[in-house]
């Protein structure tokens, strides 16, 4: 079948702005959109620049916005689009160069909720013990690839004003700590994360949750966050 | 640019970020990848890493030992291998206290699965010593040390390309990078370099490996000089994902998945009868692919089932997730209720660039060192794999070499000062990229690339003979001076991906040719390597090692001897 994408185009050192261009490309209805960048790239045009890495959903580095919606293009298939499909750079971020936004904010941020294990019981010799309900807490949030798809979708983080919110994926990493029966850090965890750029930031908009690909219940772990802040100060 | 450091580590999958956490706070290290932070392919692997935790059930590591030692078909060095599986319980108990959130058994611990060709006592029956995270373990283990060198404040030059080594005499004193932002070239110099750049395995059309799997490494330390070792031996992992060949981890099999033909039958029972589908990859892979020749393959095609059907949904939504979530996406079927189609993928390549035990780059079949390089992971071979790799024993090794590399690079550089280089090879970078943008060639990347991509299929995939990879490398000449020819469109110097690419498929072209060249000098059978012309194992000639030199009078091949302690070679039934 013939697929016709119209993709946004912008290159900072020669367009004034940005604009897009249509390219068709002859695609089996199981390929993957990824296929057809590619196939746009290989046959059609070197110039289009676009991230890629695994293929298959686990790296995240294809993010981009999909009809309006963000989403990993190795995990869309043709088949599911019947009309021209507008392929344009993750919102959110700046763009650096077509659908290649630049993703240092989003690392910064996901560095500033402490995404690692504290501990100050040293460790035994062999493994910390965790039972496998108290694994079972965190065990969606693990699921996360850091593909940006939810902070990018975030209302708040789509708005300039509160554009400083650390955004959903931050907080999953930060949730899959807090969680963690492992972790001894939560005094620090819950009193970093008690600030409106912070947990409070999130207006339980539900975006982040339509959009993740590993389908984590992004929302829903930010709400217990909240909750655990709030009974923590209420005890 | 110009940068300096101490330790530069060139890849950020498991063995380069395992090897950069090792030397934190004692030299200043900095890590260039291609990719951005979390992108390394290390992230794809599913099904787990190996240990003798016994934490399931009675396991120790001289079992662990025979079976790594087996499944190489008696080819791994012994003495490298047994540093790996004495170490291996060590690796997870570390790994756990940095926080890997592994599956837990009922009592707390660690959990483990079983997997192909891991057994108990030398053989019996299947041992679980596959330590996960459901099936996305290499995903958590490379986020978890990600995030221990955020922690540390590591240096990262992410979407930077190694375009070449630079060696100051004999000793390895800097790398030429690319700098995709903003197109520039920079020149580091440091007193100890770590390839850690991955496999090749995207040189071959049906593939589990990302798109950056394109061996960089390997090739540019091989046209620095360095030989490459045991290329012959490419694994193709029984379950890819078909047509597309995503992995679908062993842990599919090790939950109880089963394989069956057009018939129904369970067909992994007639070639290995005691462990059937948990047998090592290449007796599985050409069990799959000689139903397909032999007309059972699914509807005549060249595929088989992999049925998980009869597991339940509860089992394959909480261990095997990531996989029904593919199966789902790409397939639009429902392994609950659906069989999977399959068909061998290009995963793995046992071969790479030789080092000791401690990640130092090897220049000859005599053990002689090319000091301030180093070399762990994919790129690299011990040799611990052998001719075939058991499942989850990669992941075990990236770790292992990568942290012996950090302690080897630590110490060693006490006595080296710091290289001052001139920017000569800057310079002749430079004019060599100019020269690619410059040459306006007839030839494009992506027809040279299919060409390449088919004729590895054709000639050196699962099945071998003599005429065969004669022809293939034939084919890949011919192919190599098409690719002088070639021809780069973009001429913009940032985020140029078609000159990345261009380079890139010249390593492609490189590795390929040593390959099949490999291949055809080895007239045995032997693991992932299978000659239909010589279809036994012959131990009598063949118990060495290929290497590869790049001379002034073309490629060279020779030997070196595998180092047996304490398994001789004996018959390799499952």
């Amino acid at each position: 079948m013939l697929v016709k994408l119209k993709i946004f185009r912008f290159d900072p050192e020669k367009d004034e702005k940005p604009y897009y261009q249509t390219y068709e490309v002859e695609a089996d209805p199981m390929d993957r959109l990824l296929d057809c960048l590619n196939r746009i790239r290989w046959e059609q045009d070197p110039t289009l620049s676009f991230r890629m890495s695994c293929g298959h959903g686990v790296c995240g580095s294809d993010g981009m916005r999909i009809n309006g919606v963000c989403g990993l293009a190795c995990q869309k298939l043709v088949r599911s689009f019947q009309e021209e499909i507008l392929i344009e750079p993750l919102p959110v971020f700046k763009v650096v160069k077509d659908l290649v936004v630049d993703l240092g904010p989003f690392f910064e941020k996901y560095h500033s909720i402490k995404p690692y294990l504290i501990t100050k019981t040293p460790p035994s010799d062999t493994e910390r013990r965790q039972s496998t309900d108290e694994h079972e807490q965190f065990e969606e949030a693990i699921r996360c690839i850091l593909c940006a798809c939810c902070t990018a979708s975030c209302p708040v983080n789509q708005n300039k004003e509160t554009m400083d919110y650390v955004g959903p994926a931050a907080l999953v990493r930060a949730f899959r700590y807090l969680f963690d029966s492992r972790d001894e850090g939560s005094e620090e965890r819950l009193s970093l994360l008690d600030h409106k750029e912070m947990a409070w930031g999130c207006q339980t908009l539900w975006k982040c949750t339509e959009v993740c690909p590993k389908e984590i219940p992004v929302t829903r772990e930010i709400g217990q966050i909240k909750k655990r802040i709030y009974e923590t100060k209420n005890k | 640019m110009n940068f300096t450091h101490d330790i530069l580590i060139i890849g950020a999958g498991l063995a380069g970020l395992r090897a950069a956490v090792e030397c934190v706070g004692q030299a200043d290290v900095a890590v260039v990848s291609k990719v951005l932070p979390t992108r390394s392919h290390s992230g794809a692997a599913q099904g787990g890493i190996t240990a003798s935790l016994g934490n399931e059930e009675d396991d120790r590591w001289e079992w662990h030992l025979f079976d790594t030692v087996k499944g190489s078909d008696f080819f791994g060095d012994q003495d490298a291998i047994e540093i790996m599986v004495r170490d291996a319980p060590r690796v997870i108990y570390e790994l756990e206290h940095m926080g890997v959130p592994f599956s837990r058994t009922s009592e707390g611990k660690i959990a483990q699965r079983n997997f192909g060709g891991h057994t108990r006592n030398f053989g019996e029956k299947p041992v679980k010593r596959a330590c996960h995270a459901a099936d996305r373990t290499g995903r958590v283990v490379l986020d978890t040390l990600h995030d221990q060198c955020l922690r540390h404040q590591i240096k990262f030059y992410p979407e930077n390309y190694l375009l070449s080594l630079v060696f100051d005499g004999k000793r390895c004193a800097g790398a030429v990078t690319y700098d995709l932002p903003t197109g520039e070239l920079y020149l580091f110099q440091a007193k100890a370099i770590l390839l850690a750049t991955g496999g090749c395995g995207r040189i071959y059309k049906t593939t589990s490996n990302g798109f950056a799997s394109t061996g960089d490494g390997m090739s540019l330390a091989f046209r620095s000089g360095i030989p490459l070792e045991d290329m012959e031996f490419v694994q193709f992992h029984p379950t890819g994902l078909y047509p597309l060949g995503i992995l679908v981890s062993e842990a599919a099999r090790g939950e109880g998945g089963v394989l069956r033909n057009r018939l129904g039958e369970r067909f992994m029972e007639r070639y290995a009868p005691t462990v059937k589908e948990l047998a090592a990859r290449d007796v599985v892979s050409r069990a799959i692919l000689t139903e397909v020749r032999e007309g059972r393959g699914i509807g005549g095609m060249d595929y088989v089932h992999l049925d998980l059907t009869h597991l339940g949904e509860e089992k394959i939504e909480k261990r095997l997730w990531e996989i029904a979530s593919f199966v789902r996406i790409y397939l639009g079927i429902d392994p609950v209720y659906d069989p999977i189609p399959v068909q061998p993928t290009c995963h793995y390549i046992m071969g790479g660039i030789p080092t000791d035990v401690d990640g130092r780059v090897l220049t000859d079949e005599k053990g002689s060192i090319a000091p301030g390089l180093y070399a762990a992971g994919e790129c690299a071979c011990v040799s611990i794999h052998g001719a075939n790799r058991l499942g989850c024993n990669s992941l075990l090794d990236l770790l292992v070499f990568g942290r012996r590399s950090g302690l080897a690079m630590k110490r060693d550089i006490l006595q080296v000062e710091t290289p001052t280089l001139s920017n000569e090879s800057l310079k002749r970078v430079d004019s060599k990229i100019r020269g690619l943008l410059n040459h306006q060639g007839r030839e494009k990347c992506d027809s040279i690339r299919k060409g390449m991509q088919a004729a590895m299929m054709e000639y050196g995939s699962v099945f071998r003979d003599d005429e065969g990879l004669k022809k293939g490398i034939e084919e890949i000449r011919a192919l190599k001076e098409r690719y002088k020819d070639i021809g780069v469109s973009d001429q913009k110097e940032a985020f140029n991906y078609e000159l990345m690419e261009a380079v890139e498929l010249g390593h492609q072209l490189d590795l390929s040719e040593v390959i099949l060249l490999s291949g055809l000098h080895r007239r045995e059978s032997r693991g992932a390597h299978w000659r239909e012309d010589f279809p036994q194992r012959a131990d009598r000639y063949y118990l060495k090692h290929t290497f590869v030199f790049q001379t002034r009078k073309g490629l060279e091949v020779r030997y070196k001897p595998v180092k047996i302690t304490r398994f001789q070679p004996e018959a390799r039934i499952y």
